[in-house]
């Protein structure tokens, strides 16, 4: 089987495909303004036509070379390529100014394919053990765990709760338009044909991420932008040094990513702030954190990327997307017939063996096309954004005709891409949304289920063991931040002012 | 729904009232903090920017519009031009990026994926 696994891969047209994608995802990755999952949301269209290992193959590739390839413009723009750079952009910076942009760059080379094989390994070893347990999970255990999911990535991640519950409720809202219920009853579909069938995900994806990165990157077309000078030889030079050195913060980001990468919501960017702060936390030098200094690069290169391959944990097993990237994996493994679920360990086993390759494949790549990546970054980043964006743009346009061939998926890209965009700017976060979306009739099928099965009685939804635990670890999600608040404006109102 | 504890409208009810409840208590938090009702970004009162995200969503529209009736290949050539144009490129470089991305993404998803994009007027030429 896993022979079988290799000659799928190993396919000189898969292999074009990975090469191609490889690129694309670098140039995504350093122009700042496309982020990773942009890149994920315009490959979508393209690997409708591919059979399904190509298809998940360059969406693995891209993405993971595209949060590589973040750290080069951070280095020599002070601006992140993506946003899962953004924690260390000002330290690579400082780097680059002291004349160690060559250490800079090596390093989150370096560490991305460390963590990004540690990502790698955890997935493979845990989502087929995963996979086991979950294959006796019945409509209560979904219910909670999906439950679960959702209040993560509104609690763990953002700074104002009330506002990521918004944006999950809106997705919510967003997956219950249509006939797709458990009752088979056309909701909020206003007699539009278009509406009845529920709304195209992948036209809004590409609206919430593409559209509205352009808009923001047109709304500031007007900022210059000013490249370092760095002189950049062997980016590899004294890697072995610090890989020694810093073998413990390696460790610490690798694991911390890739669980932050598992928990739905949260993904690469999130990873990569928490793993910034914690090894300034830790370190033995924090008072150099902020001038330049090499050890936060490392950990948190490390971090961002193991999150990316955790994120397909949850996403094969339960088909809970672990970040905003898989959000939108989830609905190609449906259309490519590799519907997610803990029997697709079985029923597609050779596909999911692929994918792991894949997976490995596409980070020891990475150290080849980074190193040319980061040799041609002045041109990588010389291409005029005015040019770009418009160019983007029509592609989004096709992108989202495409999947229905239908205009209405081009008024849903634009519709959704300016929600998104005002979201964004006024502090809602949009993964909470796209969560809703994905998961939103997953958790009405469930939950009606386990309601009638339960006769309306909610304290069944207690009694299964590990639904019971499930439960109470939902419950716990909810109550602590409500505690912590409650607390908080307890303590202010005396003192009468907002903090 | 009759005969049916559990109907469509269950789950709709759920989400509009979380909604709600949400959005009373952002606004009382909202009114608590002060600050204006309404607060524009600093953009709308730069130039380019201004016309740029303007154009990017007239433009979406005019193809959401148009494109049926005047075919893929001339709104696209158009848009693009336009675009580039408000972006600030010069009028050469709009004209060339325009119809070469035009062709590219004819090329891509209609000869090589096969998606239908529509002919509008040049219906009578397709190829």
């Amino acid at each position: 089987m896993l022979f079988e696994a290799f000659r799928l891969v190993f396919d000189p047209h898969v292999l074009g495909v990975i090469f191609a994608s490889a690129a694309f995802g670098l140039f995504v990755g350093a122009v700042p303004g496309l982020t990773a999952t942009m890149a994920t949301a315009l490959l979508v269209p393209v690997t409708f036509f591919m059979d399904p290992v190509p298809a998940i193959a360059s969406i693995v590739t891209a993405t993971a070379m595209a949060i590589f390839a973040g750290d080069i413009p951070s280095c020599l723009l002070r601006m992140p390529g993506t946003p899962a750079s953004a924690a260390y952009t000002d330290e690579a910076y400082a780097m680059t100014r002291k004349g160690q942009g060559e250490l800079a760059l090596g390093a989150g080379l370096v560490f991305s394919v460390i963590g990004g094989l540690f990502g790698t390994a955890v997935l493979i070893v845990a989502a087929p053990a995963l996979a086991e347990v979950a294959l006796r999970f019945s409509s209560f255990e979904y219910f909670w765990l999906v439950s679960l999911g959702l209040l993560c990535a509104v609690f763990i991640a953002f700074a104002n709760p009330l506002k990521g519950i918004v944006s999950l409720l809106l997705g919510l809202l967003v997956a219950s338009v249509g006939l797709d219920n458990p009752a088979g009853f056309p909701r909020f579909t206003f007699g539009n044909a278009e509406l009845t069938g529920g709304l195209t995900l992948i036209p809004i994806m590409i609206g919430m991420f593409a559209v509205s990165e352009i808009i923001r990157s047109v709304s500031r077309i007007d900022e210059p932008w000013e490249m370092a000078q760095a002189k950049i030889g062997n980016v590899f030079r004294g890697m072995w040094g610090h890989a020694r050195r810093y073998k413990l913060p390696v460790l610490r980001g690798s694991i911390l990513g890739t669980a932050i990468g598992v928990l739905p919501g949260a993904g690469a960017d999130i990873a990569s702030w928490m793993s910034y702060a914690i090894s300034k936390r830790f370190s033995k030098e924090p008072e150099k954190f902020g001038t330049g200094h090499i050890e936060g690069i490392i950990e948190a290169g490390a971090s961002n990327n193991s999150a990316l391959a955790g994120a397909w944990v949850p996403a094969l097993v339960f088909g809970i997307p672990g970040d905003s990237i898989t959000a939108i994996v989830i609905g190609v493994l449906y259309i490519k017939g590799l519907n997610p679920g803990p029997s697709i360990f079985i029923n597609n086993a050779v596909s999911i063996y692929a994918i792991f390759i894949v997976f490995v494949l596409a980070n020891l790549l990475m150290l080849p096309l980074g190193v040319a990546a980061i040799k041609s970054a002045k041109q990588l980043l010389r291409a005029p954004r005015k040019v770009l964006m418009p160019v983007i743009l029509l592609f989004c346009v096709v992108g989202s005709f495409a999947i229905n061939n239908s205009m209405f998926g081009v008024v849903l890209m634009l519709a959704f891409g300016l929600v998104a965009y005002l979201m964004e700017e006024n502090g809602f976060p949009v993964a909470p949304a796209i969560l809703g979306m994905v998961l939103g009739a997953m958790l009405e099928e469930h939950f009606i289920r386990a309601m009638i099965r339960a006769d309306g009685n909610f304290m069944v939804f207690f009694e299964r063991p590990i639904a019971g635990s499930l439960g109470a670890m939902t419950l716990i999600v909810i109550c602590v931040p409500l505690i912590r608040w409650l607390l908080r404006s307890r303590m202010e109102i005396p003192g009468g002012g907002t903090k | 729904m009759p005969g049916q504890k559990f109907g469509p409208a269950w789950f709709p009810g759920m989400i509009a009232g979380g909604l709600g409840l949400c959005g009373l208590l952002l606004v009382v938090a909202g009114v608590r903090q002060g600050g204006p009702w309404l607060a524009l970004p600093d953009w709308v009162r730069r130039r380019r920017p201004l016309l740029g995200v303007a154009g990017v969503v007239a433009g979406l529209l005019f193809y959401i519009f148009a494109a049926d009736e005047l075919g893929f290949h001339l709104t696209g050539i158009a848009l693009l031009t336009a675009w580039l144009r408000i972006l600030g490129c010069s009028w050469r470089v709009a004209a060339i990026v325009g119809v070469v991305a035009t062709v590219v993404i004819h090329l891509a998803f209609y000869k090589l994926l096969r998606i239908p994009l529509p002919w509008g007027v040049f219906e009578q030429y397709a190829f």
